[in-house]
C-alpha cells in the first residue's frame, strides 16, 4: 500500500499535499496539523465561540484537497479537529456539498479527558500538581490507532480526529489496508517507524537539511512531500512524487528517524514501545530510501495526556541600535531596562542579537531583544513601555521598536489507564451529487 | 575545524528537554564524533543546565544527544526567541574538534 504525507504542522505549505494526492497513486494521506499546545489554543477560541476550534486552516487545505483526493479514491486523514473535531467534520461535509461531491466523513473523539482529569495528580515534567501550575483549559490524551480503526471501518472518505499520537495516524491506515493485528510487534514495529518519518511530511525530503556547499538540496523551492510504499511485513520504501524538488537520501532519513527520540531504544507512542537501534536506511534508486529492521516491544500500560493551563502574558519588545558603539549602547540599553524593572520581580530576560562584523563595522546593526513573563497583561505591558521609553530615556540612536504582548498557554503532561478513555465515531454524510 | 567541516546535526524538542542528532558527513568519520563530541563536552558548548545523555548509535552511524533542561523551561513558556531550541543543532556544530 502507498501512503502519503500532506502536512507536517499546522502552518505547513498546501500545494504539495494537492500534487501528492493527484499524481503519486496514493491509498492514504495523512495530515498532521496538531503541536503540543495548538489544541489548547483551540480549546480557547472554542469557549469564545462553540463551532470554533478546529485547525483554522481547515478551509484553506481541504477546498483544493478533497475533490482530487475523492477523484483519486484517496482517503484523508487528519487530526485537524484539534479541539473541536465534531465541528471540523461538519464543515468538512459542508465543504463537500459545496464542490458538489459524494462523500463520507467520520470523525473520532473522545481524546478530550478535560471533564474527568484529576486535577491533583502531579506532572510528569515537575511533580507539582497539574491544578497548580494555573488554570487548566485543556486535557487531551495522545490515542493510538485502535482508536482510529473503527472510523476507518466506516469506509470514510475523510478522517478526522483531535489529539491522536502523530506516528499513529498514518500506522492506523497501514494496518487497516494490510490487514495487520495491532498485537504483532513486529509490523506494529515497523508501521510505526514509517509514521514517524512521514509524520513531520517535507522533513523527510529535504526540507529542514539544506546546509549550502555542505549538504545541498536540488529546487527547494519547489519541495516536494513524501509517501511510503509498505509491504504487506512492514518493509517500507520512503520516496516522493516525481519532478518535485527536494531529496530523499540516507542522510534526510537518518536526521528524521531521530527526530525528537529523548531514547532511541524506547521511542513510546500509544501503539508500542519501538527500539530504533537496529534500524537500516538504504539507497536503493534516486530519491527512494528502503527502511526496515525497526523492534516492537508491547505498548504502555496507559495513555499520555497533555494538559494546558494559562501561565501568564508574556511581552516581547525590541530595539535597534546600528554603527560604532552599537553593541555597546544596545547592552546599556539592556542594563538601564532591568534596572527600571527590578523592582516589579518579573522574570526579564535581555539579549543583544545581530552580527556585527566587528567592533568599529560602520555599517553593523544589533537589536536589543527584551522579553517577561507576566502574571497579567498590565504588568506585560509594563516591560513594553520601558522598552519603548528608551527612545528618550535610553542611549543614543535606539531606532525600531516593536512590542508585542499575548498569552502563554503552559503544557505539562500525566498518564491515565487506557479505561479511562471513551472514543467514539460520529459518521457525517455529505451528499453534494444531489444538490 | 569545527564539527560542521565533518557532520551535520538536527534539534527537536519535547517539553525542556531538547534531542540533538549527530551524524558524520562521511561514514568513517563517525569513531571520530565517538572519540570529541562526549556528552560533557555537547553540556558545556551549549551551556545546558540539566544532565546531558548520549546515545552510540554505530549501526546507524549516529550520536544522539538528549539534553535536559536545555530550553528555558520548554517551548511553550521560555522566554527565548527560538523558543525549539532548533538552532542549538547549529550551534553545536560550530563546536571545535580535532582529527
Amino acid at each position: 500500500m502507498r501512503i502519503g504525507s500532506g502536512a507536517g504542522f499546522a502552518g505547513d505549505r498546501i500545494e504539495p499535499a494537492v500534487r501528492l494526492a493527484a499524481g503519486a497513486g496514493l491509498d492514504d494521506l495523512v495530515l498532521e496539523c496538531l503541536a503540543e499546545r495548538t489544541i489548547a489554543l483551540g480549546q480557547q477560541r472554542r469557549l469564545r465561540d462553540p463551532a470554533a476550534g478546529h485547525d483554522p486552516r481547515l478551509r484553506a487545505r481541504f477546498r483544493p484537497l478533497l475533490p482530487v483526493a475523492l477523484d483519486r479514491g484517496v482517503r484523508v486523514v487528519s487530526n485537524m479537529g484539534a479541539a473541536n473535531p465534531l465541528a471540523a467534520g461538519e464543515l468538512t461535509r459542508d465543504l463537500l456539498v459545496e464542490a458538489g461531491l459524494r462523500g463520507r466523513v467520520a470523525v473520532l473523539t473522545g481524546d478530550d479527558v478535560l471533564d474527568r482529569l484529576d486535577l491533583r495528580r502531579p506532572a510528569l515534567e515537575d511533580g507539582i500538581a497539574l491544578a497548580d501550575h494555573g488554570e487548566v483549559v485543556s486535557a487531551n490524551a495522545y490515542l493510538g490507532a485502535d482508536a482510529l480503526l473503527p472510523a476507518l471501518d466506516t469506509g470514510a472518505d475523510v478522517v478526522l480526529t483531535g489529539r491522536v499520537a502523530d506516528p499513529s495516524l498514518f500506522l492506523a491506515p497501514v494496518a487497516h489496508r494490510l490487514g495487520w493485528d495491532l498485537d504483532d510487534w513486529p509490523r506494529v514495529a515497523a508501521g510505526t517507524l514509517v509514521g514517524h518519518l512521514l509524520e513531520c511530511a517535507g522533513q523527510v525530503t529535504g526540507g529542514y537539511f539544506a546546509d549550502p556547499g555542505v549538504k545541498d538540496v536540488p529546487d527547494l523551492a519547489d519541495l516536494g512531500f513524501p509517501f511510503a510504499e509498505v509491504a504487506p511485513d512492514g518493509t517500507a520504501v520512503i520516496g516522493k512524487l516525481a519532478g518535485t524538488g527536494g531529496l530523499v537520501s540516507t542522510a534526510t532519513v537518518r536526521e528524521q528517524l531521530l527526530y525528537e527520540v529523548t531514547d532511541p531504544t524506547a521511542y513510546r507512542t500509544p501503539d508500542v514501545v519501538l527500539d530504533l537501534r537496529r534500524v537500516r536506511a538504504e539507497q536503493v534508486a534516486a530519491d527512494r530510501v528502503r527502511v526496515s529492521g525497526a523492534v516492537g516491544r508491547p505498548r504502555p500500560a496507559e495513555l499520555k495526556v497533555s494538559v494546558g493551563y494559562r501561565a501568564g502574558h508574556r511581552a516581547e519588545c525590541g530595539i535597534t541600535y546600528a554603527g560604532p558603539g552599537a553593541a555597546r549602547r544596545a547592552r546599556l540599553a539592556a542594563d538601564v531596562v532591568t534596572t527600571r524593572l527590578r523592582g516589579t520581580g518579573l522574570r526579564v530576560r535581555a539579549e543583544v542579537l545581530g552580527a556585527l562584523g566587528g567592533a568599529g563595522e560602520p555599517a553593523g546593526e544589533c537589536r536589543l531583544r527584551v522579553a517577561a513573563l507576566a502574571p497579567d497583561p498590565e504588568a506585560a505591558e509594563l516591560v513594553c513601555h520601558e522598552v519603548e521609553a528608551l527612545y528618550t530615556n535610553g542611549p543614543a540612536g535606539g531606532g525600531g521598536v516593536r512590542t508585542d504582548v499575548r498569552e502563554v498557554i503552559g503544557i505539562v503532561s500525566t498518564m491515565v489507564p487506557r479505561s479511562a478513555v471513551r472514543t467514539r465515531v460520529t459518521v457525517l454524510e455529505a451528499d453534494g451529487a444531489a444538490a | 575545524m569545527l564539527l560542521h567541516d565533518i557532520a551535520h546535526c538536527r534539534a527537536g524538542d519535547k517539553g525542556d528537554t531538547s534531542t540533538l542528532s549527530l551524524f558524520p558527513l562521511r561514514d568513517e568519520d563517525y569513531d571520530l564524533l565517538v572519540r570529541e563530541v562526549t556528552a560533557e563536552r555537547v553540556r558545556a558548548h551549549l551551556g545546558v543546565r540539566g544532565e546531558v545523555l548520549r546515545w552510540e548509535l554505530p549501526n546507524l552511524r549516529a550520536l544522539q544527544f538528549t539534553c535536559h533542561r536545555a530550553l528555558d523551561g520548554g517551548v511553550t513558556t521560555s522566554l527565548a526567541l527560538d523558543t525549539h531550541g532548533k538552532t542549538l543543532g547549529s550551534r553545536l556544530l560550530a563546536m571545535p574538534v580535532h582529527r
